[in-house]
């Protein structure tokens, strides 16, 4: 079933947590609302559940507006971060609880009960645990209990808020691929709220780009990795150098290279900025006519699939540098060598008046 | 006594053990073990005939039922309206709440006697509630239920006290898990709520009990104290001390004890065995 947010407001006291709002989520999807604490994901997901009202703006299921529903009428599956698990049940308990307290004449006897909690405990893959009580669980098996309770009511959208942010590290990769298969297998539109970039791009079909309760940018994983919309969003999408550069014309000059930038402000401020992510930059030991600057290395870091470099150029700036292995090899870098930056990819945007947090590089 | 230190002298890393115990031990001694066997030693003294007599003369067993049945009724309007009173106070914000917070603290602080006077004339046959009361062909004043008022009274901070906390900890998600479970609200309150509160609410019942069971100054101003009708048995136990019966006293005394005993272990062990599977869900 498609979701269709529009045009939402809300403020809690002077704090506005979501700025006239508008999303479709597309029947079968998954979507990851993804931004920082404060920007509004979690709120609109509430409102998306019914858990709050919007102060404007309505919320439509399927094309029908769903606003003044009630959240036990929506029929939307929820997920809690923190699970919120019913301690006094058993694991098989909890997940049958949304069929034990429908209205009598469409509830499922007890034996339908029996098989369909059975078989979502095998969907979750914790048969074996269904004499449990949550405590006796680890996280990540609480938070599989509380997917298939969610499910059990077999909701038209399922919403996940944080779903994998209270698990360590691995735990959370494991579930997240999980959840893919799971999604792959059942097929229910489902948003997804993470604070964690990696998450949403490795889950999600598309991805909401949150901050300070506007959207950024929507677009599949890859769109907005490789062709992010606002400063914003390529910062939040990981580290990111920042290099200053100016505009001359219809170009933007950075260091030795020049850029054409056909709607180059004439006026104002003539400074440009430049946005490099680590692996867009290469190093050489000689300078080229497209070395942006020059600098020493000061750490290199080769364990991993890439090798990370910090640099600091004379001006004092710290840039960050990811070489392949082989490239690492060739160069025979060690601190305290010169090297010269080259980038493969500069990303200019149209307005500099977005705040999109420090200027300095990220990370 | 030293096998039990034998056995519980185990390395820990918590050091004190040995001075804590031996200071609950000491302290639990002297303020509730001596005072109770010096009672238990008192009650045995009886000769065993003139015990039976006294504990199952007609007066007497009247007494148990007053006081047993109006406490358990007490404790038992505690738990619904205490509960209810908690949850107002935790859940709603309402103007004064800071000042009906600390007014639930007040039977405790007020001196028993006072509040019995203060509810004895009120609830008087002249008195404001009494008279409309009266009227309605409901007694309060000088009847069991004067004794169940003033015993309620004296117990409602237990229940309120026990169950704000939790009710304070009980995490909102819980009941919004629920509802978009499908679950009504008085479904979420029966299924997810109550289960939760119940061991506070055991533990309330058993305070506000066990004060019932043994209050005195408030009851006897609005009991009216008549033979066989409104004597509760701290009052018979007076009259008996009144009239030198010492013995008698501490007959009366002693089946108090033990059936209040055997009530609040039962409460506790339902308590424990209610909660036995269940730890806190933290990480």
């Amino acid at each position: 079933m498609s979701i269709a947010v529009r045009r939402v407001s809300k403020t809690f006291g002077t704090f506005r947590a979501l700025d006239d709002v508008s999303l479709d989520v597309r029947t079968g999807e998954l979507v990851a609302l993804l931004g920082p604490s404060g920007s509004g994901k979690t709120t609109l997901l509430r409102i998306i559940a019914g858990l709050e009202t919007p102060d404007a703006g309505t919320i439509h299921f399927h094309g029908e507006d769903a606003t003044a529903l009630r959240v036990q009428d929506r029929r939307v599956g929820f997920v809690f971060q923190h699970y919120a698990l019913f301690r006094h049940m058993t694991v098989f308990e909890n997940v049958a609880f949304g069929l034990r307290v429908r209205p009598r004449r469409v509830r499922p006897d007890r034996r339908e009960i029996r098989r369909r909690v059975q078989r979502l405990l095998e969907l979750v893959q914790l048969e074996w645990l269904a004499d449990r009580y949550p405590a006796q669980l680890s996280g990540g098996q609480r938070q599989r209990v509380a997917l298939a309770r969610a499910l059990a009511v077999e909701p038209k959208v399922l919403l996940l808020d944080e779903p994998f942010g209270a698990l360590d590290a691995r735990v959370r990769a494991e579930l997240r691929r999980w959840l893919r298969r799971l999604h792959n297998e059942i097929h229910v539109t489902g948003v997804l709220v993470t604070h964690d970039q990696e998450e949403a791009l490795e889950v999600a079909d598309r991805v909401v780009v949150l901050n300070q309760g506007r959207i950024e940018q929507v677009g599949t994983p890859e769109e907005v990795f490789h062709h992010p919309a606002t400063e914003f969003v390529m910062h939040f999408l990981g580290h990111v150098n920042v290099f200053r550069g100016r505009f001359v014309g219809q170009k933007a000059v950075f260091g030795g290279i020049e850029l054409d930038v056909p709607d180059a402000p004439e006026t104002g401020s003539l400074e440009a900025r430049g946005f490099v992510r680590p692996h867009d930059l290469d190093l050489s030991v000689t300078p080229g006519p497209d070395t942006l600057l020059e600098g020493t290395v000061m750490r290199v870091n080769a364990a991993g699939p890439q090798v990370k470099v910090e640099l600091r150029s004379d001006a004092g700036e710290v840039i960050h540098v990811e070489l392949s292995q082989e490239r690492y090899r060739a160069l025979a870098l060690a601190a305290g060598m010169r090297a010269y930056v080259r980038p493969r990819d500069i990303k200019l945007f149209p307005s500099n008046a977005r705040a999109a947090g420090a200027a300095a590089p990220v990370g | 006594m030293a096998i039990a230190a034998l056995q519980l002298r185990k390395r820990s890393v918590l050091p004190g053990f040995g001075l804590a115990l031996g200071f609950t031990l000491l302290y639990f001694g002297l303020v509730v073990l001596i005072p109770l066997a010096a009672l238990v030693v008192r009650g045995m003294q009886v000769d065993s005939a003139a015990f039976l007599k006294t504990v199952t003369a007609p007066r007497a067993l009247a007494a148990y039922r007053l006081s047993f049945g109006a406490s358990l009724a007490a404790a038992g309007l505690n738990v619904v309206f205490g509960a209810i009173v908690a949850w107002a106070l935790v859940r709603y914000r309402f103007p004064l709440k800071k000042v009906v917070d600390a007014l639930v603290d007040l039977p405790f602080a007020l001196p028993t006697a006072v509040a019995g006077i203060a509810l004895t004339s009120l609830y008087a046959p002249t008195g404001w509630l009494g008279r409309p009361l009266a009227a309605l062909g409901v007694p309060v004043a000088y009847t069991p239920l004067g004794v169940v008022v003033a015993l309620t009274f004296v117990g409602l901070p237990f229940v309120v006290r026990t169950v704000q906390p939790v009710l304070e900890d009980l995490d909102a998600e819980l009941e919004e898990a629920a509802a978009s479970l499908g679950a009504q609200r008085w479904q979420t309150i029966r299924r997810v709520i109550l289960p939760e509160v119940l061991p506070a609410l055991a533990t309330g019942f058993a305070l506000a009990l066990a004060r019932a069971l043994g209050e005195y100054g408030s009851v006897i101003f609005i009991a009216g104290n008549m033979p066989l009708k409104t004597e509760v048995v701290p009052l018979l136990i007076v009259i008996k001390l009144e009239q030198f019966d010492t013995g008698g006293a501490a007959a009366l005394a002693l089946v108090m004890l033990a059936a209040s005993f055997v009530l609040l272990l039962t409460i506790n062990l339902l308590q424990r065995w209610s909660t036995r599977r269940r730890a806190p869900l933290g990480d």
